[in-house]
Formats: C-alpha cells, structure tokens, sequence
C-alpha cells in the first residue's frame, strides 16, 4: 500500500511539473507570436490597408538541348499571350466572345478558359491563347478599352526547329499534371503556366533543363494590378544539355528511311555508346502538342497502324532474325561446341522429331564452315550449333552482348525485348522448353525479341573487342572504365571476319552494301524477321516468297554493321518493318548511313591502311 | 519484491446513466470549440466556400466526437486487455507499410486497405501510449529502478521508431520517441538515466546526420538559414512568417488574409493552417486558440492526476503529451522555431488520420475521467 502511495507521488509531482513544462513552452510560442506579430509586425504593415505584397515566381528559361556540335535542337522563343483576369473581367463570357472577334480563338479554347476559372482564384490571370501574331497583339491592343480584364503579357515557348526529324528523341513539354506536382515540391510546378518535360529528353533531363524560379516581389493593389516591383531575385536559367546525336547525321538517316513506311535507324559509337542517330519513321511534329493538341489529331496519330507516336528504336520489338546468329556463333565457339574448321553439312533442311526446319536456301550450302554459314546466313549450320550447345548459353550469350534486358538508356520508355531461357517458358507458360524451339531460337526467330537499339548495342560490343558499352544520348562526363562481356579474343575475331565476309565476300548476302570507300571495310549482317508463320501450303506454293502478300504481313528487313573494318569506330542497326529482305530493303540504307557517318568523321578516323592489308585476306 | 495482492475493493458497475454524468463535458465543449474555429478557418481557406473542406472537416467533428464518448463510455479494463493486441497488430501494419515501401521502391506510409487508407504511424502514437501503460501498470518505483525491467520498456519504443524511421518518416518518428519518453519519466525512471541516455544520444547525433536523407538533411539547413533558399524548402518558411507578421495585432479579419487568399502561403488547409488562422485573426486570435489548447491540456492534467489506477493515469497524460506534442510541434514549425516536418495541428487543419489519433487517445482520457474512482489491481487476473 506504501508502495502505491508511493507511485501516486511520484506520479503528481511529475504530472505537475510535465504541467509547468507546458505552460512554459506554450508561454514561449507566444512570446514568439508577439514577437512576429506585434514587434515585427510594422515590417509588413508598411503598406497601405489596401496594397499588400504579391511574391511572383518568375519562370526560369529552361535550358536548350544542343547537339555534338553545339547546334540548338531545342530553344526558346519570346511569344505573346493573352490573358484574362476573372476579376476585372465583367462577364468572363462575353468579354471571351469579343476577343474572339479579334483573334482566331476556337470555342474550345473558351470553354477551356471558362473550366479553368471555376478552380481559380478570381485575380489570378488565366492564359487564354498563346503564341499570338504582332498583328493579334495590336489589334487587342487597340480594343482593350472594350477588353476589361485582358492583359497581354510575353513569355517563352518552346520551340525545336527540327521538327518530327528529333521529336522522338526531345520530346516535348506540357502542362503540369496533378501527379507530377505530387511527386516534386518544386514551387515551380504550382505555376499554370510552368511547362514541364513530357517525354523523351525533355522528361529524362528536366530537372537539368529546368533551372530555379527567380522571384518577384512586387506591390499590388486591393484588385490584384501591379503598382510597382519591390525587388527581385533572378532565378537560375536551366542548363543546357548537350547531345552526343549529331544532327546532320539524324537528319540524314530520317530523310533516308522517310522511302519506307516505318522504319528506325540507329549509329552509336562503339568505342563510348554515345548515340549519333536515333531516328524512327513515321514521326510526329511536336510543335501540335506545344500549343494543345486537337482531339482528331490525336486519334489520328494514336490509331495509325505505322504508330508515329511510337520511338521504334527502343520500343520497337522485332525478331532479330540472322543478325542473331552471331550470338549463336559465339555460344558454340566459347562452349566448344564448334572451333573456326568445323564444317557442318546443310542439306536445304534439317528434321528433328516430325518437325522439319528449312534453311533460306532450298537446295542447301553442302558442307560448310562458320565463316562461310555468316557470309551466306545458312539456317542449317546455325540450327545445328544450337542444338549442340542448348538455349540456356545461347540466352547467356545474348544476355552479354545487351540483348533481353533494358540498357538503361537515359531516355524513358526503353523496351526490354527477350531472349529466351528454358526457366523463361517454365515460368511464363508452365511449359518446358521443345528442342526445335532451341533450333529456331538459334536463328533469331520465335520467342527471340530485340529493339533496334539492343542490335546497334549488340553490334558495338562486337566491334569494340567485346567491351560492354552502355547506350547515352548524353554523354556523362566521367563515364566508369568498361567491363568486358568476358569473350575471347579469337572467337570475336572469327565471328567479326564472318561479318566481313557479308558484305567483301564472294557469296556474301549484302555484297550490294559494300561502302565502296578506299581502304575502307565494312563488316555486317543481314536479317529477315518472319511475322507469319510459313505453312506447308506457303512453302508449295511459293508464295511466301512473292512481295504480293499483304505489308502487315510481310517480313521485317533487318541489317546491322560496323566500321571500319580494321579499327571499328561505329555501329548501325536499320530495321526496315516489312520491307521483306534484310538484304535489299535494309542493307543499303545501313550502308548510306554508315557512308555519311564515316564521311561527317572522317577527321576523327587514323588512317588503317596497314593493317587492312593485313586483315584483308582472310577471304 | 513481495508481490502482495492489493486489497480487493469490491466495486460497484456503473451504469449508463453515471458514465455519462461523469464524462468530462467542459472539456469536450473545448474541443468543440477548437474544431468549430478549425472549420472556420477551413471554410475561409476554401476562399469563403464550404468546399473542398471544411464541411468535410464538419463531417468528421460530427462523427468522432461521438466516438470519442463512444471510447470513453467502453469499462477501461476492456482497452487495458486489448492494449498489447493493439499495439502488436499496428506493428504488423508497420512492417506491412515498410515491405510495401521496399517493393514499390518509395517511402511508403500508407495502407490502403480499398475502402480506407490507414497511416499505421499514427495509430501508433495511441497504441504506444496504451501499451507502455498497459507494462507500468504493474510497477512499483521499484521496478522502475531495475535496468532489466526497463529493457522491455524501452523496446516497445525503439521498434516502431525504428520502423517509422525506415519509411522514412522522420518527424513521426521523433513524436514517438518523445512521447515514449515521456511515458517512462511519468513512470517513475530515475532522471539521471535519461540524462546518461540524452548524452549518449548527443554523442550519436553525427552518425544519425549521416543516415539522414537529402530532403531531410535540406530541411535542416533551410531551418538554420531559411533566407538562403527562398524559393526551394525556405519558402513555406518565409511566407508563413509574413503571413503571421502581416496578420498584426487584431489580424486582417476572418477571408480577408491575402497571404493565405493570395495563395501564398501553401499548405494552408492542413499544416500552414495555424498561420492562416494567425494571419486573419492576429496575434489574439492566435493566442486565444493556444489558451484552449492549454486549458485542454490542464484538464487532462487534472484527469490524469485524479484517477486512481495507474494504467487510467497513465493513459491519461500519455494523450496529454501526445495532444501538447502536436501543438507545440506545429506552432513551433509555423513560427520558424523548428524545421518543416509536416505535423498538422489537430482540430483544426484538414485532414482525418491525426483527427482520428486524437479522437482515440482523448477518448482514452475520457475514459479514465469515467472511470477515475476504479481501482484495477496490479495483476488483473480475470477483469
């Protein structure tokens, strides 16, 4: 009983003096609030009853994106915009209706006005039309007796002079949604007229591109008019960002696929990943989304069956058809499977089980080795590699060279295509793995999925001696030393002379896409992506082989390649969708590219002649 | 120690009609009176309209504080018998938010559980309360002395900071770890040991700034120096303090603060709405609304002191310290004295989870108040 006396003392006492506690504290906050508010006070109440402080963020130039050679692909321009404050403005409506007679201003453009006034404050001026002509302006100007509430006010607008030639590379900005500002407390954001990076560079580097708001201080009256700017702090204009694209060259390869229906291209540099060229045919002009995009143009460009919206380079997923037997190669020669003088005979077809497996070639290659299987793309000797060593080091392969997974690439929306494992299907299908789908796996086709990025990617690492190069629009400034893919020297060299072999060979399948150049090779390979399945009836008929087939129908032409041969600088991959043969549809565009490519480079190219001499008899 | 069962009182139930005749009126019309001045200002933040919140703000005085006699009107042995069964499911919602936070790769606070979202660390200032009360009902200040006995203690405290810490939220956790705190010292522990532990915690303070995140490292510095960053984390800061200097003496009346109607001030329906109400209302409105905090607060004091069993008493001045720690970390904040850490002030800014911590804690001290004359024993074998 002593005991509990005991604690209840011990409690009051500690009760009374966490009591004192509080009003002590709570003493000391309003020692505070006097202090702000009654000592201070006079700081603010400098100002007239009806004048008071308005803090104005000022929007800070957002940074331009310049390509390799410091040419602006994205920059601002001073625009005029009209505005309308509600408070000033009388009946809102009427007051739209007569600027409309002055300007060219849809009734959606009102309605949208008319939306925005209900969730703002009445003084805060909405933008009602931007980008207005010197002649719109005057003539506002002119009648703004009769306009109360409108103010006319400039700012800046994006602009990419370049057009669709970049737009899936920039971007573009938009309004801010509600999502964003939740996700950054950027005060910026809160501003209406605050324009935000929507997609590609414009999104991935925003913050960079976006700077610090200045700000304003600035006196108004009782109804929200500026008497006169108190002070001001400048903001922090964005940084530029540069581009490793060079634009010459992106604009080449756009005017080059523009012969095709849909079609992307991409040149990297082998030896840093620096992407030079990044162009996917159709496109869109991102100048329509600046200003607001109409609902018919939207459908229009969201139902078009060639997907101009789409960035067919890193989301595009094709079957890399025979561009991925280097990868099959390289699984047999580094397992053992096969060394530089096996010889396998192809017979125009090989039968596993009731399946049967063609080879391109009816009547088959004979006897044949690994070089000479990547000259002519032979199916039967690839079919047979991938038998010998199994899908699991295949995938493992391609895993290495930057094929089925995403490259990290510092623009959103990369696509991660697949590459098949046996644990792939048990898990996605519940299935296991069919030994013909190893077969078909070896040449590219089936499950096999990659973005014409991953092949450009793939073909540098080849090139580069089997350094894991990652993919950058921008360079980063101190990049990490390179991994290796962990391949042997030799077995790159024999899988690189195959390539060769492609286009200087005597049976090689892009002879036509020789450079031509003096001193120059190439090394390549072409690709034919199945998107039907051939049938028995097909293959009778021959009717697979006609171009008279549907396009949606056809195959995709695919070709990768680097150069120079002798001290590979850079790395192309053309898919050319339906465009039926690797060889005639993408081939030549490859080697176009590859021309202009080494031409803008020249002064950066030693000269090699030593060397290819040595090289060069391996034919 | 002799653990000597304490004579049995024999009791008499109360009725219906005696709890509700011992429910503590004046200060539930206090916090009426708070709420009621919250939905005013709530209704002047909509821009002088009962949309976006303040009928909702209405709505929710009107279903809690019902709940809150609701929570008193419940016999205390029932919330003495759940208190580690409660503490121990917010726990479990605890880990759930952080694995949650770790597999969408965010901080995470949230449960949605579809039909509400719960913030589990704020159900957990109650239940911290409800469980430290729940192991001190038992000790004598003797127990309080042994090191072993407090280990126990002092877990149950450690473990949710350190699951809110991880989310990472660091101002709840910090309001638990004083609330936690608290309770130990209204136990009885000796002050040299929290003066030994405070030491130690200085001592540690460097290794805590080197976990910190970015943003809370920034909220640091901007608290050091506002004017430094005027337009990035300083900027609630320096327009809350216009906001509060311009209000004046007498304030520039209920619609009528241009701070907050100009849009300057953020936040102003729910952290920031302390400064609003001392914009338009000055500094006497501001000072009034802290003296009915404080008469809340000493009633509760009186509450906690009055009642006869340790776990009521406990419970008690643990929602005091949870309601004074609210305030005094909001004002505090609005004021420039301490870094933004997003506390609102309760009955008064927007929004539901600190409404509903509050209604279950008060609610708690209600319930001593009803029950002040009940003795529970120290080991209530079958209550």
């Amino acid at each position: 009983m002593q005991q509990e006396a005991e604690r209840v003392r011990s409690f009051t006492r500690r009760a009374l003096f966490v009591g004192g506690a509080q009003v002590v504290l709570f003493g000391a906050l309003v020692g505070r609030l006097y202090h702000l508010q009654v000592q201070r006070s006079a700081e603010y109440s400098l100002l007239a009853e009806d004048n008071r402080i308005d803090q104005r963020l000022l929007i800070p130039p957002r940074g331009r994106i310049l390509d390799r050679n410091g040419v602006a692909l994205a920059s601002n321009v001073p625009t005029y915009r009209v505005r309308v404050v509600r408070e000033q403005a009388g009946d809102l409506r009427e007051t739209l209706q007569r600027l409309a007679q002055l300007i060219s201003l849809t009734p959606e453009q009102i309605e949208a006005v008319l939306a925005e006034a209900r969730t703002r404050r009445a003084f805060m001026p909405m933008t009602v039309r931007e980008d207005l002509s010197w002649d719109e302006v005057s003539r506002i100007a002119v009648h703004s007796p009769e306009l109360p509430g409108v103010v006319l006010d400039s700012g800046l607008l994006r602009q990419y002079p370049y057009g669709e030639v970049l737009s899936h590379v920039l971007g573009y900005v938009g309004a801010v949604s509600q999502a964003e500002q939740q996700r950054d407390p950027d005060p910026l954001l809160q501003l209406p007229d605050f324009r935000i990076g929507k997609s590609g560079i414009e999104r991935s580097y925003d913050k960079v591109l976006r700077g610090r708001a200045g700000l304003s201080r600035v006196e108004v009256n009782a109804i929200g008019r500026e008497i006169r700017e108190l002070d001001r702090t400048e903001g922090e204009p964005g940084e530029d960002v540069q581009l490793s694209l060079d634009l010459e060259l992106q604009r080449f390869c756009f005017a080059r696929l523009t012969s095709e229906l849909a079609a992307s291209a991409v040149v990297i540099d082998v030896r840093t990943g620096g992407i030079l060229a990044l162009a996917s045919v159709p496109s869109y002009d991102p100048a329509s989304f600046t200003g607001g995009l109409s609902r018919r143009l939207w459908t229009e460009l969201r139902d078009n069956p060639r997907h101009p919206l789409v960035n067919k380079c890193i989301r595009g997923q094709y079957p890399p058809g025979s561009t991925f037997k280097m990868m099959t190669a390289l699984a047999g020669l580094e397992s053992g499977a096969i060394t530089e003088t096996t010889r396998i005979f192809c017979p125009g077809s090989v039968s596993l089980g009731t399946a049967r497996f063609y080879c391109w070639k009816e009547h088959g290659h004979g006897s044949i080795n690994l070089v000479n299987a990547l000259e002519q793309s032979c199916d039967c000797y690839f079919y047979e590699v991938a038998r010998r060593v199994g899908v699991d080091a295949i995938a493992d392969m391609a895993n290495r060279f930057g094929l089925g997974h995403r490259l990290d690439l510092d623009l959103p929306g990369e696509q991660p295509g697949l590459i098949p494992t046996r644990a792939w299907k048990k898990a996605t299908f519940r299935q296991s793995w069919q030994k013909g789908e190893t077969l078909v796996c070896g040449i590219g086709q089936g499950y096999v999925a990659a973005t014409p990025l991953q092949l450009a990617v793939m073909t540098a690492r080849l090139a580069n001696g089997g350094l894991a190069v990652k993919p950058r629009v921008v360079l980063p400034k101190d990049a990490p030393p390179l991994s290796s893919v962990g391949v042997s020297r030799a077995s790159l060299e024999l899988v690189l002379r195959g390539m060769r072999e492609v286009v200087h060979g005597a049976r090689g399948t892009a002879r036509q896409a020789a450079l031509n150049l003096p001193g120059i090779e190439m090394g390549g390979k072409t690709g034919t992506a199945q998107v039907r399945r051939i049938s028995k009836a097909d293959r009778a008929s021959g009717r697979h082989k006609r171009e008279d087939i549907p396009w949606e129908e056809r195959d995709h032409a695919l070709f990768v390649c680097f150069a120079p041969y002798a001290s590979p600088r850079f790395a192309v991959s053309v898919i050319v969708e339906h465009g039926l043969h690797g060889a005639s549809a993408a081939a030549p565009i490859a080697r176009d590219i590859m021309k202009k490519t080494l031409e803008l480079f020249k002064d950066t190219i030693e000269p090699q002649t030593a060397t290819v001499t040595e090289r060069g008899n391996a034919s | 120690m002799i653990a000597s069962p304490p004579p049995r009182i024999r009791q008499r139930e109360l009725s219906l009609g005696e709890k509700l005749q011992w429910v503590n009126w004046p200060l539930l019309a206090l916090l009426l009176v708070i709420g009621l001045i919250g939905y005013a200002m709530l209704y002047s933040a909509g821009g002088g309209s009962h949309s976006p919140w303040a009928w909702k703000h209405g709505l929710r005085l009107a279903v809690f504080l019902p709940v809150m006699v609701g929570i008193a009107l419940v016999d205390i042995r029932f919330w003495l018998k759940i208190s580690y069964l409660f503490y121990g499911l917010v726990v479990v919602l605890l880990v759930g938010v952080d694995v949650l936070g770790e597999i969408n790769k965010g901080a995470q606070r949230w449960l949605d559980l579809g039909v509400i979202q719960i913030q589990p660390s704020e159900l957990m200032k109650v239940a911290l309360i409800m469980a430290l009360a729940r192991y001190f009902h038992t000790a004598y200040l003797d127990d309080t002395r042994r090191i072993l006995f407090l280990l126990p203690a002092v877990l149950m405290i450690l473990v949710p900071v350190g699951l809110v810490l991880v989310q990472p939220d660091l101002g709840t956790a910090v309001t638990l770890l004083v609330s936690g705190t608290a309770m130990l010292f209204m136990a009885g522990v000796r002050i040299w040991k929290f003066v030994v532990v405070g030491a130690l915690g200085g001592a540690a303070l460097p290794v805590l700034w080197a976990k910190m995140h970015d943003y809370q490292r920034q909220r640091v510095y901007t608290f050091l120096d506002p004017e430094s960053d005027p337009l990035g984390s300083g900027y609630h800061i320096i327009q809350s303090k216009i906001a509060l200097g311009s209000g004046g003496f007498w304030g520039k009346g209920f619609l009528h603060g241009t701070q907050a109607q100009l849009s300057f001030l953020p936040e102003k329906q729910t952290d920031f709405a302390f400064t609003m109400l001392a914009e338009e209302m000055g500094f006497v409105g501001a000072v009034t609304v802290l003296m009915l905090f404080l008469a809340v607060l000493m009633l509760g004091l009186v509450v906690a002191v009055r009642t006869a069993s340790q776990y009521s008493r406990l419970v008690a001045i643990g929602a005091v310290i949870n309601l004074f720690i609210y305030v005094a970390i909001n004002v505090s904040m609005v004021t420039g004295l301490i870094p933004v850490v997003g506390v609102p002030l309760p009955l008064i800014s927007y929004g539901g989870t600190a409404m509903l911590t509050l209604v279950v804690s008060l609610g708690l001290l209600l319930c001593a108040d009803v029950h002040r004359n009940l003795v529970i024993p120290r080991f209530p074998s079958n209550l």
